[in-house]
């Protein structure tokens, strides 16, 4: 009679070893695809930057410059006056990223601490404007800033972003995290609400903070549309927008603005790179 | 240093139940009270109530002289120590324990002197500049305590402290806690739902039942006459055995028939109709005649045994405690149970306790 063997201890532990490698594979060529989708676009923009020479729109494209050189770099540079543009993006990111840090985290505390009736009708309300893009805003946005007499300064450009509803509800989400016995134990020890938001919850909320802080920056470095359309003076142009100069009536040189665009997004990309583990965690405890 | 008067306290939550249903209670200037009761009795709401961490529906709050409902918790002259520690986990140890008074605006080399003198009576001097997240639970209760004493307050108020600490650190911290207040001095309110801690560490204990105190006296007193049902269910471990048994007046003693039929006479209790009689498991043992029972288990603890014993009719079986030099029966062996009838307690069908005269028979 033939007896059916249970299958070797070690062999089980080798079929189940392959399976991890097998799924550990899937798991690796689907991010790499993901990756090399994502990526490429900016490579692209980088090898025909760097390119000197060839066909830009050549199909398979290149993947590696021809004629590698910065020609295209100094060509921007000579251009346009890329310092002024930089300091413009410079005080642009740097006036949104202070105004959003204390609106969102001054609007997000009441919302996650303090009692008052209608508390869920106005984060309600917050949260909603997240449906609408940006882009809806501007028309009305304008219309205030003008009357306002901010047309044409930095101020009309950062102001209507300040109070995002993504930034709130980061905010209110890393509040609502901090212990009640941590604020019980500060109202003891004599803080006011002030003194318990300033030495309590803010430290607290930093991994949030931080978050916060390099998507605002991202977004602030990179807006194209609301400083073009609030700024009228060139020399008040960010980055972003100067950049445009590049690419003439008459003119159209495809490397120099790719050199251009390079230069407008390699400052934010090594900000991002050093940065990204705080992004993570803000985010971590923002939906955990 | 101050004592303490509640006057009728009462919480009731906005579109919610009371919870605290009229408290009266003194605690003198310098004592360990206790507050004691299940979860959700009320004792935590209460403390947070003195605290000034929770508003007073109604009744008055005095610390000393003063009439604190409406004063903010910093002006109370009360210092908390919280059950998760409530440390800043940014914070050092010294900031820590320095928050408070750097908020009440006391120079540096003050701030310095007290968080060194806080230190070195807790002997937490070398932890000063760690962050809490590198401490033990043990340091940190003591960082807690550290930051409660250096206010120097009138009243310190512990909520469930020693609860996330383990068994032996727990013991530990208990003793340190009591040599704590005889060297202070001070008046603090202990809140616990552990009545070891209860029975060990305060000078007297309020009881917490359903928003309402049970009984207030000093430990002993509450175990050995207990007010009601409940304080003689809560108190002592195991728990008070309760029997139902019907009882009639006989001269200065009162004749109870237990379930089983067995007539009991109780010297000094003048009592009649349906009533509960309790019996400590101490005072239970194992005789010749008495009560039937059938063993169900038995707990050997070292330095006891704890014997549960099942007499016929009876839901809950009996707790009998044993020294552990006793012969306990074997489970499943029938077995007599005698009662020491000068122990016994007798409780009347509203659950209060029916008082026992001195007796000398």
């Amino acid at each position: 009679m033939e007896k059916t063997l249970p299958m070797p201890r070690a062999a089980t532990a080798k079929k189940i070893n392959m399976n991890k490698l097998a799924n550990r594979t899937l798991h690796y060529l689907v991010l790499t695809l993901l990756a090399v989708i994502t990526v490429y676009p900016f490579w692209w923009t980088l090898v025909t930057a760097l390119s000197t020479s060839g066909d830009v729109f050549t199909y398979p494209p290149r993947m590696w410059p021809e004629n590698p050189g910065l020609d295209n770099f100094v060509e921007v540079f000579q251009t346009i006056d890329v310092i002024a543009f930089y300091k413009n993006s410079i005080i642009i990111s740097v006036l949104t990223v202070a105004g959003t840090l204390v609106v969102c985290s001054m609007a997000a505390y009441p919302l996650a601490r303090m009692q008052f009736p209608g508390r869920n009708i106005v984060f309600g309300a917050i949260l909603a404007t997240m449906i609408l893009p940006s882009e809806v805003n501007f028309l009305v946005n304008f219309i205030t800033v003008s009357k306002l007499g901010m047309g044409d300064t930095y101020t009309g450009v950062v102001l209507p972003g300040l109070a995002g509803a993504v930034g709130i509800f980061l905010m209110k989400q890393a509040f609502e995290a901090v212990p009640n016995d941590l604020v019980d134990a500060a109202r003891v020890d004599g803080a006011t609400e002030w003194q318990i938001f300033w030495h309590i919850m803010l430290p607290l909320a930093r991994p949030a903070l931080a978050a916060l802080t390099i998507l605002t920056l991202v977004a602030a470095w990179n807006q194209y549309i609301w400083p073009s359309i609030v700024m009228a003076s060139p020399d008040k142009f960010p980055l972003s927008v100067g950049v445009l100069y590049l690419s003439g009536a008459f003119s159209f040189k495809i490397r120099v603005v790719a050199a251009g665009a390079v230069l407008t997004v390699l400052p934010i990309l090594m900000v991002f790179l050093f940065t990204q583990r705080y992004f993570l965690r803000g985010f971590d405890g923002a939906v955990k | 240093m101050a004592e303490l008067k509640l006057k009728q306290i009462k919480k009731t939550y906005d579109e919610g139940p009371t919870v605290i249903h009229g408290v009266d209670l003194d605690i003198r200037d310098g004592e360990f009270m206790v507050f004691v009761g299940p979860s959700g009795c009320g004792k935590s709401t209460m403390m947070r109530m003195i605290a000034g961490l929770e508003d007073i529906s109604a009744g008055e709050v005095w610390i000393g002289d003063t009439l604190a409902n409406d004063v903010p918790p910093a002006k109370r002259g009360v210092a908390m120590v919280f059950q998760s520690y409530a440390l800043y986990p940014h914070m050092t140890v010294r900031e820590n324990m320095a928050f408070g008074l750097k908020l009440a605006g006391k120079s540096k080399q003050e701030i310095n002197e007290a968080v060194t003198r806080a230190s070195d009576i807790l002997q937490i001097g070398h932890l000063l500049e760690r962050k809490p997240k590198a401490l033990s639970g043990g340091q940190r209760q003591r960082v807690a305590i550290g930051r409660a004493i250096v206010r120097k307050p009138d009243v310190f108020l512990f909520d469930e402290p020693l609860s996330n600490l383990d068994a032996a650190l727990r013991v530990q911290m208990r003793i340190e806690l009591t040599r704590l207040h005889q060297d202070l001095g001070s008046t603090m309110i202990y809140v616990t739902h552990d009545q070891v801690e209860a029975m060990t560490m305060g000078d007297r204990i309020a009881v917490f039942n359903a928003g309402r105190i049970e009984q207030v006296g000093t430990p002993l007193a509450l175990y050995q006459h207990p007010a009601n049902l409940f304080v003689a269910g809560f108190l002592g471990s195991p728990k008070m055995n309760f029997l139902p048994v019907s009882a009639s007046i006989f001269g200065h003693s009162t004749s109870i028939r237990l379930p089983g039929g067995e007539l009991l006479t109780l010297p000094g209790a003048r009592a009649e109709g349906e009533l509960t009689l309790g019996i400590r498991a101490e005072h239970l043992r194992f005789a010749e005649h008495g009560v039937p029972v059938t063993v169900e288990l038995v707990e050997h603890l070292g330095d006891v045994q704890i014997v549960y014993a099942r007499a016929a009719g009876q839901s809950e079986p009996l707790a009998v405690k044993l020294g552990s030099d006793s012969t306990a029966p074997a489970s499943g062996s029938r077995a007599w149970l005698a009662i020491d009838t000068a122990q016994c307690h007798l409780f009347g069908p509203d659950g209060q306790a029916i008082r026992r005269t001195e007796h000398t028979f």
